[in-house]
């Protein structure tokens, strides 16, 4: 960070950090610039565009209403403000379902345009990387098989899942580099009569929320300055195909990717900082599944304990699937051997939802998370045992037959 | 993990193994070269937890140490954690990409350690590529999360109720992440067939391929898709 911010620690903040850990004044005083003449690959958009221009497929512009924002190298990147269409993530509905609950809420409160498409697969990227049993063109194909619903549409794809967003880059410069891979796409999509669509843009779901920060401000309705949050920014966000994420001098002097930190400091909250924030989550594809014991040993001890010791935040906030799910469910055995847990974990999407007055049980589905997340809502000024009962209800409703489902009008009732 | 004890092979059947590899349309991507600087070591998560080294594997694909390339397709690649934090490599190599790579070669040419890595995945597997969402609700049961506390079991209890009370309309389902219609998973059963990942699965898992087959040429039948 190019000056020192009292609210994310640095020089002026007592010092607890232990042997061992990168300190924080160190990385204070450094700062990245960025050139994008500069910078060390090519402009992959650049190539995807040449494709077109050849005839070898067609790019899907992002919507004209979009906002500009500076990536890794100093590239401009656009990010769609509205109109578009949402690549769902497969852990984030199936586990932690008020995640995608609460950036269709952002959306709708924010009045923007959006597909939520009975047509869209999973990136089967979870799969790919944890049992290896799928290869170059499926993986491809999938995901240009997704692009093409999208295009259909006419709205701009938008993907719920780092991993998804991730993935798909590196399919995009595969397909981008290797013309037999693209042939062998092309062909099976067309079985199905679909184009081969590559999108201008992969878009992060929380880039968009990142540059709707501002319209989120204004509508928040709790006070946050009480509030202090950690970040962990999901390693499939920024490290797998670095160069498209977002970052800003202003955020950490460039050095880290400014996504998650710059919305909450608009929101009012402050961001503490911790030595680990480098280090996954611990989720591991296959480990969590088949191997948790590295899975939880990572998550709590690099992880959460560093955070809890070095900064004691009442929220840890990430923008992942598998890091909500990691982060959160590992603490319950690390506290019944007694380790120095319990920090609540969410999406920075259900936060800023709840900060604009979201329903923290018909909204952000918080009943699914497991670490306690009761004190947090306390300290937001959130009366959860109104909001329990008021869902409790609901639930009575639909066990009586009154109502099948709960409506985005009950969502939203007072 | 049980780790795989590596079986003898003929130095013709590592050759064989590593030639395809080498072979895959990624490799030139992810592979440069090797400074042996540590960097893809520090960053690494799993190194911290095994005796596991992003940089050794590296290192015997480069030198084209078959012995020690071995033992790593069976054993080593399982513990990498697939996180890419090793994309930091001043060479532009990728390990992780390397490992992806060694581990489906593994997988199609059915290696022993491959099964046995995979052992327990397969729901997964079978939910992944049977339904196009890799995680379904249902999967919460407190069985198979014992160690996630007592909220599994509130939501296993209260799957169904739970999730009628989720607002948007696709997230209704229990044996999957959200709805999905049919033309879209023939869709998604024809690029399985169509770049033989079932052929892929049947290496690894014949009774898994059987099962998905079934399921897949129903589905198939029922809309009128031939597949070759």
């Amino acid at each position: 960070m190019s000056s020192p911010d009292p609210n994310r620690g640095g020089p002026s903040a007592p010092s607890t950090l232990t042997a061992g850990t990168i300190p924080l004044e160190v990385v204070h005083a450094r700062s990245f610039t960025r050139n994008p003449d500069l910078a060390p690959i090519e402009d992959i958009r650049e190539e995807v565009l040449k494709l077109e221009a050849e005839g070898e497929w067609i790019v899907q512009r992002v919507p004209d209403d979009h906002t500009e924002v500076t990536t890794k190298y100093g590239r401009t990147k656009k990010i769609p403000n509205r109109h578009t269409w949402h690549h769902k993530s497969c852990g984030q509905c199936g586990h932690i379902p008020g995640y995608s609950t609460a950036i269709f809420w952002l959306n709708r409160e924010l009045g923007t345009e959006y597909n939520d498409p009975r047509d869209q697969t999973s990136c089967t990227a979870w799969n790919y990387y944890a049992s290896a049993t799928s290869n170059a063109p499926a993986q491809a194909a999938v995901a240009m098989r997704n692009f093409a619903a999208a295009y259909e549409t006419g709205f701009y794809p938008v993907i719920h899942c780092g991993t998804s967003y991730g993935h798909y880059k590196e399919v995009r410069e595969e397909l981008v580099r290797h013309p037999d891979l693209r042939a062998q796409v092309r062909d099976i999509l067309a079985r199905m009569n679909k184009p081969l669509v590559m999108p201008e843009e992969m878009i992060h779901y929380s880039e968009w929320i990142h540059v709707m920060r501002h319209e989120i401000r204004k509508r928040t309705v709790l006070d946050l300055s009480n509030i202090t949050c950690v970040v962990h920014p999901a390693c499939h966000y920024y490290k797998l195909v670095a160069e498209d994420a977002i970052y800003d001098q202003e955020i950490y002097g460039g050095q880290r990717t400014a996504i998650m930190s710059q919305l909450l400091e608009t929101l009012g909250a402050k961001v503490a900082d911790y030595s680990t924030w480098f280090d996954c989550c611990g989720f591991g594809f296959r480990h969590v599944l088949v191997q948790r014991d590295f899975t939880r040993s990572f998550a709590t001890l690099r992880k959460i304990e560093r955070m809890k010791e070095e900064a004691n935040p009442d929220v840890t906030i990430t923008h992942d699937t598998g890091c909500v799910t990691t982060l959160d469910k590992s603490q319950f055995a690390a506290k019944a051997h007694g380790r120095n847990v319990g920090i609540p974990v969410m999406s920075e999407a259900q936060f800023a939802a709840l900060a604009m007055g979201a329903h923290p049980y018909r909204v952000c589905q918080l009943h699914w998370h497991s670490t306690d997340y009761r004190p947090l809502l306390e300290k937001m000024g959130i009366d959860w045992e109104k909001a329990w009962a008021e869902f409790e209800s609901d639930l009575d409703r639909l066990r009586s037959g009154k109502t099948e489902f709960l409506t985005w009008d009950d969502a939203n009732a007072k | 993990m049980t780790v795989p004890v590596v079986r003898e092979a003929t130095p013709e059947r590592k050759a064989e193994i590593f030639g395809k590899v080498v072979a895959d349309v990624r490799f030139q991507d992810y592979v440069h070269g090797c400074y042996e600087c540590g960097i893809c070591v520090a960053a690494c998560p799993s190194a911290r937890f095994y005796d596991f080294s992003p940089r050794k594997i590296t290192q015997a694909v480069c030198r084209e140490d078959l012995d020690l390339f071995w033992e790593h397709v069976n054993v080593d690649v399982w513990n990498c954690s697939q996180c890419f934090s090793c994309d930091r490599c001043p060479r532009g190599n990728s390990p992780g990409g390397l490992i992806t790579i060694m581990r489906e070669v593994a997988v199609t040419a059915g290696l022993r350690s491959a099964k046995e890595a995979l052992e327990g995945g397969e729901r997964v597997v079978y939910k992944i590529m049977s339904t196009g969402t890799q995680v379904s609700p249902d999967m919460l049961q407190p069985e198979a999360f014992p160690d996630w506390g007592p909220d599994v079991q509130d939501v296993s209890r209260n799957l169904d109720l739970w999730r009628r009370a989720l607002p948007p309309e696709t997230l209704h389902t229990t044996t999957t992440a959200w709805e999905i219609d049919d033309k879209t998973l023939v869709e998604l059963y024809l690029i399985w067939h169509m770049t033989g990942v079932l052929d892929m699965i049947k290496a690894v898992d014949e009774g898994l391929h059987m099962i998905l087959n079934d399921v897949m040429e129903e589905l198939l039948e029922d809309h009128d898709i031939v597949v070759s």
